[in-house]
């Protein structure tokens, strides 16, 4: 066989794996589908629609964390901001439909969300979490004063109105197959992104920052992007929401925010992209679960040991490690 | 007036806190030369490699590319005019494929390094060139492998033809050989000869041998400035190169020793 041979040999082989993880994909994304269609009949839909909304957030951080390497420590200010401006638009101005207040209040989380890269991109590592920490706080500073906000008691009554002035969605069931459709959406955007051109040279920023300079690349641009479409995915995660619990409240601000996405993407698996929905599907579910029993006090104790075994034990999430182990046991 | 120079510089200087690591280097690449830039360690060589590509901040002096003054552009810009370098260390991208690093490079000449909407696939179209560089270094059969997984020496390789994919004009080398068996060396000897025809190359190398075998040109540093400059006969000859490498300038010939055992 000759060279040329070979190598189409090979190129065929690489095209046919490609395929074959994108049937391998297909199915999944069909798996998941069907369970979250049909989840509203098992379980209470508001409760899904809660899960849904975290991890949303959570696909949003690991984009910027588990795809980029950028750990930011002030992901709570757009999930917030998204919240508040919807909440606030929806209360005051009843000609808004629903999907406008949400739009709003995503583009304003993107627009904080320029406004903090372009800050604090230049950081590196732990100086890039501590900027983000710190603008993060003057946002939550900046909603406790402000006048309406509701300041420690928050938002409340945001009317969940109709969706396209047609679809109402004070019914649960409505609101949560809107929730779901604009969940998958972003879902598969993400899933996208992240094998696209662009998502292949965030991969070697992550990998190798200063051999991606060496190639060409205006690593801070990209870096920027990267940025400001997690923001703006957390800003719609929390946009939702505050529709969904006709609330938006300080909590979603706190820093205790930022930090507990940080352990829905652990827990889950940083850096695949169904790792941050269980997580987050796991987290609201222990909370909720041991809120209501006698461990009620012992909640945040509880996922702290949860984040310290999980950074010590089993690095890659459970997602990670399920991988890890399919690939050793099955070629 | 420069033209027969790729790069140059002019009383380059660069002072870290109270210590002055470069001092007033001139230095001319010839176009079409291997020129190497050797020194005992601390000299400065990678000092200056860090200069000229803008990993570092030069205090003083000017950085010219084919006669333009690039001393204020930046990293990644130097990269596009055609001025690539590698690294010491092996500078891949571990959890990828050996064909998605050459392709990352491929890809940073094409409009579509922003398009986060387009599928992945889109970059097969990418795949055929970079399986030509792939098989330029030997590596056809690894190009599905994880780079992580790959052996130092076909690392190295692996960088030197993701650094081709750049079509650089001027190929800046740092290292090429640094912990590597004979045979690696030998193999990236070669390498570094398929890859310089037609191209300029710097390259700062501690393995004497290698400087011997490959390069047209070499500039000795010494504490930061310009020891001397000549081709290996002349260089080799000088006592002064002896004495910064021995530490004495007495013995007889001895060509090819590598510096490290020279300074043992």
């Amino acid at each position: 066989m000759s060279q040329t041979d070979i190598q189409s040999d090979i190129q065929k082989t690489i095209l046919k794996q490609q395929k074959a993880e994108d049937r391998r994909k297909l199915m999944l994304n069909g798996i998941l589908l069907v369970l979250l269609l049909l989840a509203p009949f098992v379980m209470y839909p508001v409760f899904l629609m809660k899960i849904l909304c975290f991890a949303l957030f959570a696909v949003a951080f690991n984009l910027l964390f588990g795809f980029t390497g950028l750990l930011s420590f002030g992901h709570a200010a757009f999930l917030a901001t998204g919240g508040y401006t919807t909440g606030y638009l929806l209360s005051n101005f009843s000609g808004l439909t629903t999907e406008m207040g949400i739009i709003a209040g995503t583009l304003v989380a993107a627009v904080l969300g320029l406004g903090f890269a372009l800050l604090s991109i230049r950081r590196q590592g732990i100086y890039f979490a501590m900027v983000t920490l710190a603008l993060a706080q003057l946002v939550f500073f900046f909603f406790v004063q402000s006048p309406f906000t509701g300041g420690e008691d928050g938002l409340h009554g945001v009317p969940r109105g109709e969706l396209f002035g047609l679809i109402n969605l004070e019914d649960n069931l409505n609101m949560y197959y809107f929730v779901l459709v604009v969940f998958l959406a972003c879902y598969l955007l993400v899933q996208r992104i992240v094998s696209s051109p662009y998502g292949h040279v965030l991969k070697a920023i992550k990998q190798n920052e200063p051999r991606a300079v060496s190639l060409g690349y205006k690593v801070d641009r990209y870096k920027v992007l990267a940025f400001v479409i997690s923001a703006t995915l957390a800003g719609l995660a929390g946009s939702m929401k505050s529709v969904v619990f006709q609330l938006a409240s300080l909590n979603d601000a706190h820093w205790h925010m930022s930090g507990e996405v940080i352990l829905m993407t652990l827990v889950g698996g940083v850096g695949t992209l169904l790792g941050p929905v269980l997580g987050a599907t796991l987290v609201v579910n222990i909370e909720y679960q041991l809120g209501q029993g006698p461990l009620r006090d012992w909640v945040d104790p509880i996922l702290g040991a949860i984040f310290v075994l999980t950074v010590l034990s089993f690095r890659s999430g459970i997602v990670g490690e399920v991988q890890k182990f399919v690939r050793k046991n099955m070629g | 007036m420069s033209d027969q120079y790729v790069l140059e510089t002019r009383s380059l200087v660069k002072e870290f806190k109270g210590f002055v690591a470069v001092d007033d280097v001139n230095l001319q690449i010839q176009k079409g030369h291997i020129h190497a830039l050797i020194g005992p360690n601390g000299a400065g060589k990678t000092t200056v490699f860090n200069l000229l590509t803008k990993f570092l901040i030069p205090t003083r002096g000017q950085i010219l590319f084919k006669g333009e003054d690039i001393t204020p552009m930046k990293s990644a810009a130097i990269a596009r005019k055609g001025m690539v370098r590698s690294f010491q260390i092996s500078a891949v991208f571990p959890h990828m494929t050996a064909l998605e690093n050459i392709r990352v490079a491929l890809q940073s000449f094409e409009g579509s390094s922003f398009s986060f909407w387009k599928s992945g696939a889109s970059l097969n179209r990418l795949n055929k060139r970079a399986m030509e560089l792939l098989d330029s270094v030997g590596l056809t059969e690894f190009a599905n492998t994880m780079t992580v997984e790959l052996a130092y020496g076909r690392k190295r390789a692996l960088e030197l033809a993701t650094t081709l994919a750049m079509e650089p004009e001027i190929l800046l080398l740092d290292e090429p050989t640094q912990g590597m068996g004979t045979e690696d060396v030998d193999r990236v000897v070669e390498l570094v000869r398929k890859a310089a025809e037609g191209r300029t190359v710097l390259m700062v190398e501690h393995n004497l041998s290698v400087v011997s075998k490959l390069c047209d040109r070499i500039t000795v540093l010494a504490q930061g400035s310009v020891l001397t400059e000549g081709d290996y006969e002349a260089v080799s000859a000088d006592p002064r190169v002896r004495e910064v490498y021995m530490g004495t300038g007495s013995s007889g010939e001895r060509g090819a020793v590598t510096a490290e055992e020279a300074a043992q």
